[in-house]
């Protein structure tokens, strides 16, 4: 079975710093990118969802080379830290707007809704504004539109997206998340601040710093790993 | 409470245009209600509010249904060669005096005009310019820039994971239109119609030249020859609060119908390209829609820049008067630009705290200066003030208060989006953290407001550049300003030297707009 | 510190200065003698200053000028001070205009000796004194019309694709001129041929000026004007393309008086400026500056302004019935032509 993400030699300059990627992440995982601020952990999902275009390297989805193709057409979801609704819309049709946008006025996209929206928590909200909801519950909406869309874009990139969320309730986030991986088939890429979080839901985990992936291990044991001077320095910042 | 005393304020400067010229003529021996009796059996006065509303109204709907389009087309071309200048380009004709800005269309599309000249040579004829088609046009060449300017900046506040997330979930240019532009436009849309529909019912020159008779006239032409020609303050001021009272209503029906504010970002991401932009499709359609709007604006404005060329240049620029106008109208601008910006500035931070729709009705109040007449404020002033008014400083001073208060709901358009976006990101922590006053300014909103604070800065410059009107009663001789040289250019057959004063005049204005958005408008972080 | 950073800590200070500089009192030793005009009157190139300089040669007087807008609106501002008016004298009513500025009783009578007064109609008013005068004309292109009007019945009946440009009566001199001109010569009819006329009328400007610079563009072959139009062509532009129409029925005339006020402290003064502006050397000033015709027959006058043609005869409305009837004729107007 092919991985869900290879990423080789993904070159990529911001300003000053240069930045280069190694990654694999096989169907299924849920793997969490930690690191300083300005690691490059945003900047590796930009580069996965096409938002970024690298100066060289190969960035294969689900065993096809994305390199070259809009954002529109990788088999990925994105949920931002803010800004994943349209406001003036209601919760159904921010959350249809996940399908095909061809198709959102059609029968089968309203049952989609509806459903993803029950899975989310939000039973009965398709026609609530999206402006009325609490912070938590628009990062829930968000969470039902990249559902909609797991049949076609099984990659979730989770940008801090629970960041504004107090602890309990980030936690019971996570475990949705975690419940919807395994029964939609998910696979999870998390960029946090929060090693907690990382130890909470991700089995593997990731520590990015000065624009590289330094170490990836199972979550445990990378956080418990005392040879690495930056990865020490960051969590005893926490 | 700054926001308060900035209402009071305002209200109090626009009570004093209108009350004591309708106390002069309660003083007369015609009184109140024969008055109105007459105004509201007069045929001819209904003819007129039809024609005043209906033509504004049209006008409007042509000035700013061509600029969605054009603002589409620059919020999608962020890079082009050009593009900054026709920014610039597109402030020009506001800052045009109504008479230099006919000029230049007849200079276009006149009998003897340029395309009258392609239409003639093809065999064709011209069809006249005079008439309610004149009156539109040159009420589309004057606003539909400026409402294209104004629709691009709110379309410039999506933020960028809008951008990105329209990019992921493949949106085509007609859901792009659907989901963002659209709602985003129709938001700002009613504000800029307003303030259109306003500047198109006071339109007094423009009317009359191009109007082609008196059918097409304003209210603006009663209440001079009510004010000036009958000297009848009552009814002068009960056709101004007849204007006003029309207004009003206008823009409650206005606010009434604009969807409420949603903070839309907080700040533009880094990635912000819109998905609609590398297509064929939309590249062509902008291209059009870019060169177009270039062209309906800039051939006018490059017969004023011919014309001007042609004009005796030294005679003009030798010449003391010039420059002597030059410092007049830059003192003026020294003047008015504070003042509008602290009544601005004012009006939207003093009222950030406040429940929306107190807000709105505070920043509305920002709109009354158009709604009434320069004419009546101007000469209810001169009542008030007369016992100065032969101090030129007091002439000066009356000047500068009536131009700063017709540019406020300029500089209110150009910055209430941005503050309160701004308001919304750090109300907050500004609150927490004790911060205000002075402070608050200096530290958080001057650095975060820069930009519209330039744009806010750059429209009154440009404005009090321009013809205001209504300061005629004020008699400052020796402190004429641009506009004032001009027109007496143009009272005594020195049309060539009015036409190089109008090049003169242009450049300016254009200097000006681009010195204070480039210079006190850069943003150290771009 | 940045550029823009200068530029807004400088706001106040140049606030200041200017506040300071326009604040200082005038020291002023002589008497001052303040006249309220029209804003081309005192403009550079027209009468004023060479007046103002040949006053105070004599008077060991300051001369000031207020100017404002217009006419209308010099009477307008006079009427709004009462008085406490600043003004001593005031120049540039026109006739129309001297019945409801008498009626104010703000003006004095001028005492000026008025037999040197060589007007083309009769004038005796003892408070208004005549120091211009001309008569309104349409003004055609040569170029684009060989064939002009030779009366005002012509130009009522003529092609209307041949169109004038005319001012609104409500907002502009020339345009009430106009109006009085068509009532003198059709009277009762006047309406009619307003409405016969209104397909030549290209359009209705707010001022002369607007109109003006429209017929110079080649809008229009034919403007309303003044008789003394083609002299400024000719004189300081050197071209004959620009010519006066003159009508078999007459002229209408403009004459620009100007008053002493009532109460003024200057009284002495305002009577001996009254009486200078009548003298030849006054009278010669104004051709080439206001571009109308001296008062005076013995004024010195360019030759092009003797080579001017002459209406024959003056149709002059007397000021009290123009007074009581411009609201209705103006009605009259409107209702023929906007319907």
């Amino acid at each position: 079975m092919t991985a869900a993400l290879e990423v080789q030699d993904l070159r990529f300059t911001f300003e000053t710093m240069a930045m280069r990627f190694d990654l694999t992440v096989a169907r299924g995982d849920f793997l969490a990118l930690i690191g300083p601020s300005g690691a490059g952990k945003s900047t590796l999902l930009n580069l996965i969802a096409g938002f970024e275009t690298p100066q060289s390297g190969s960035i294969r989805l689900l065993g096809q080379d994305v390199s070259n193709l809009p954002p529109a057409r990788r088999p990925v979801t994105t949920v931002f830290q803010d800004h994943n609704l349209f406001d003036h819309l209601d919760c159904g049709t921010n959350v249809r707007l996940g399908l095909l946008p061809a198709s959102i006025k059609n029968r089968a996209a309203h049952t989609a809704a509806i459903e993803a929206l029950e899975q989310v928590g939000l039973a009965g909200f398709e026609t609530r504004p999206a402006r009325d909801l609490s912070g938590g519950q628009r990062q829930r909406v968000a969470i039902a539109r990249a559902l909609v869309r797991a049949r076609i874009c099984p990659l979730l990139l989770l940008d801090e997206p629970f960041a504004a969320l107090g602890p309990a309730q980030r936690r019971e986030m996570l475990d949705l998340i975690d419940g919807l991986r395994h029964r939609y088939g998910l696979t999870v890429l998390l960029v946090s601040h929060h090693p907690d979080e990382a130890r909470h839901a991700a089995q593997r985990c990731a520590f990015l710093d000065a624009g590289q992936i330094v170490a990836l291990d199972e979550t445990a044991t990378l956080l418990a790993r005392t040879d690495l001077p930056g990865l020490t320095a960051y969590l005893g910042d926490v | 409470m700054p926001a308060l005393a900035c209402a009071l304020i305002l209200l109090a400067a626009l009570g004093a245009g209108i009350g004591p010229v309708l106390a002069l003529g309660m003083g007369s021996e015609r009184g109140v209600g024969a008055s109105l009796s007459a105004l509201w059996g007069d045929a001819y006065l209904r003819q007129v509010i039809l024609f005043t509303l209906g033509q504004a109204a049209l006008s409007t709907l042509l000035a700013v249904v061509g600029a969605v389009p054009v603002a589409r087309a620059l919020a999608r071309r962020q890079a082009f060669l050009g593009r900054g200048l026709l920014l610039h380009l597109l402030a020009v004709p506001l800052l045009l005096p109504a008479l230099v800005g006919v000029l230049a269309l007849v200079t276009l599309y006149g009998q003897k005009g340029w395309i009258a000249g392609i239409v003639r040579a093809l065999g064709g004829e011209m069809p006249p310019l005079y008439g309610l088609g004149g009156i539109l046009l040159a009420h589309t060449f004057f606003n539909l820039p400026l409402a294209a300017r104004l629709l691009l900046r709110a379309l410039e506040t999506v933020p960028g994971e809008s951008w990105r997330l329209s990019a992921q979930l493949g949106f085509s240019p007609g859901h792009v239109w659907r989901f963002i532009d659209r709602p985003v436009i129709l938001r700002a849309l009613p504000a800029i119609a307003a303030l259109v529909f306003l500047l198109c019912a006071g339109s007094f020159t423009i009317v009359l030249a191009l109007g082609g008779g008196p059918g097409a006239t304003t209210l603006e032409v009663a209440l001079y020859e009510a004010l000036r020609l009958d000297f009848d303050p009552t009814r002068a001021a009960l056709l101004a609060l007849l204007q006003t009272g029309l207004c009003l209503t206008i823009g409650a029906l206005v606010l009434r119908f604009t969807p409420p504010t949603v903070p839309l970002s907080l700040g533009p991401g880094r990635w912000a390209t819109r998905p609609d932009v590398a297509l064929l499709r939309t590249r062509l359609t902008d291209g059009a829609t870019i060169l177009l709007a270039a062209l309906f604006v800039g051939l006018p404005i490059v017969g004023i820049i011919v014309a001007g060329l042609r004009g005796p240049m030294a005679r003009v620029l030798l010449d003391p008067d010039l420059w002597v106008a030059l410092a007049n109208s830059l003192k003026l601008i020294g003047f008015t630009t504070p003042l509008t910006l602290l009544l601005a500035g004012g009006l939207l931070l003093g009222a950030r705290r406040l429940p929306e729709r107190a807000r709105q009705r505070l920043a509305g109040l920002g709109i009354l200066p158009l709604a009434l007449p320069p004419i009546v404020i101007g000469t209810g002033w001169f009542i008030l003030f007369r016992p100065l008014v032969l101090a030129p400083w007091v002439a000066i001073a009356l000047t500068a208060a009536l131009t700063a208060l017709m540019a406020l709901p300029y500089a209110l358009r150009a910055l209430a989006p941005a503050v309160i976006e701004a308001a919304a990101r750090h109300d907050r922590l500004c609150r927490a953290l004790g911060v205000t006053g002075w402070q608050r300014f200096r530290l958080i909103d001057f650095p975060s407001l820069r930009r519209p604070l330039a744009t806010a800065t750059a429209l009154t410059a440009a404005l009090s550049l321009g013809d205001l009107g209504a300061v005629a009663l004020f008699g400052a001789t020796e402190t004429a300003a641009l506009p004032a040289l001009l027109f007496s250019r143009m009272g005594s057959y020195r049309f060539d030297e009015a036409a190089v004063i109008a090049l003169f005049f242009l450049l300016v204005g254009l200097g000006l707009f681009w010195g204070i958005e480039k210079g006190f408008g850069y943003d150290r972080r771009a | 510190m940045t550029k823009s950073n200068l530029s807004f800590r400088l706001f106040p200070v140049l606030l200041g200065l200017a506040l300071i500089g326009t604040a200082l009192p005038a020291v002023a030793q002589k008497p001052e003698l303040t006249v309220y005009t029209y804003s081309g009157f005192a403009a550079k190139w027209g009468p004023g200053p060479a007046l103002k300089a040949g006053f105070e040669e004599t008077c060991g007087c300051t001369l000031s000028y207020v100017a404002v807008d217009d006419g209308v609106a010099l009477l307008t501002r006079v009427r709004l001070e009462g008085a406490s008016t600043k003004a001593d004298v005031v120049v540039g009513l026109d006739q129309n205009l001297t019945v409801e500025a008498a009626a104010t009783g703000l003006f004095a009578p001028h005492g000026v000796e008025t037999k040197s007064l060589a007007l083309p109609v009769a004038w005796s008013d003892a408070t208004f004194l005549p120091f211009d005068h001309g008569a309104f004309a349409v003004i055609y292109d040569t170029k684009a019309l060989p064939q002009p009007p030779k009366s005002l019945k012509e130009l009522v009946e003529g092609d209307p694709k041949q169109k004038i440009i005319l001012q609104d009566p409500r907002t502009s001199t020339p345009g009430l001129g106009m109006l009085l001109w068509v009532k003198a010569v059709y009277g009762d009819q006047a309406p009619a041929a307003w409405a016969k006329l209104r397909g030549r009328i290209l359009t209705t400007t707010k001022s002369w000026g607007d109109a003006y610079s429209l017929f110079t563009k080649g809008e229009a072959p034919m403007v309303l004007s003044y008789t003394t139009s083609p002299a400024y062509h000719l004189i300081e532009e050197k071209s004959d393309r620009y010519a006066a129409a003159l009508f078999s029925e007459g002229h209408y005339p403009q004459i620009e008086v100007a008053a002493a006020v009532n109460g003024s402290k200057q009284a002495e003064l305002a009577q001996r400026f009254l009486a200078f502006l009548i003298t030849d050397k006054a009278q010669s000033i104004i051709p080439t500056t206001n571009w109308m015709f001296p008062v005076t027959a013995t004024a010195m006058q360019p030759e092009e302004f003797k080579t001017l043609p002459k209406p024959s005869k003056m149709l002059l409305l007397p000021g009290d019935q123009v007074a009581q009837n411009r609201k209705a004729w103006t009605d009259e107007w409107l209702k023929a032509l906007a319907q």
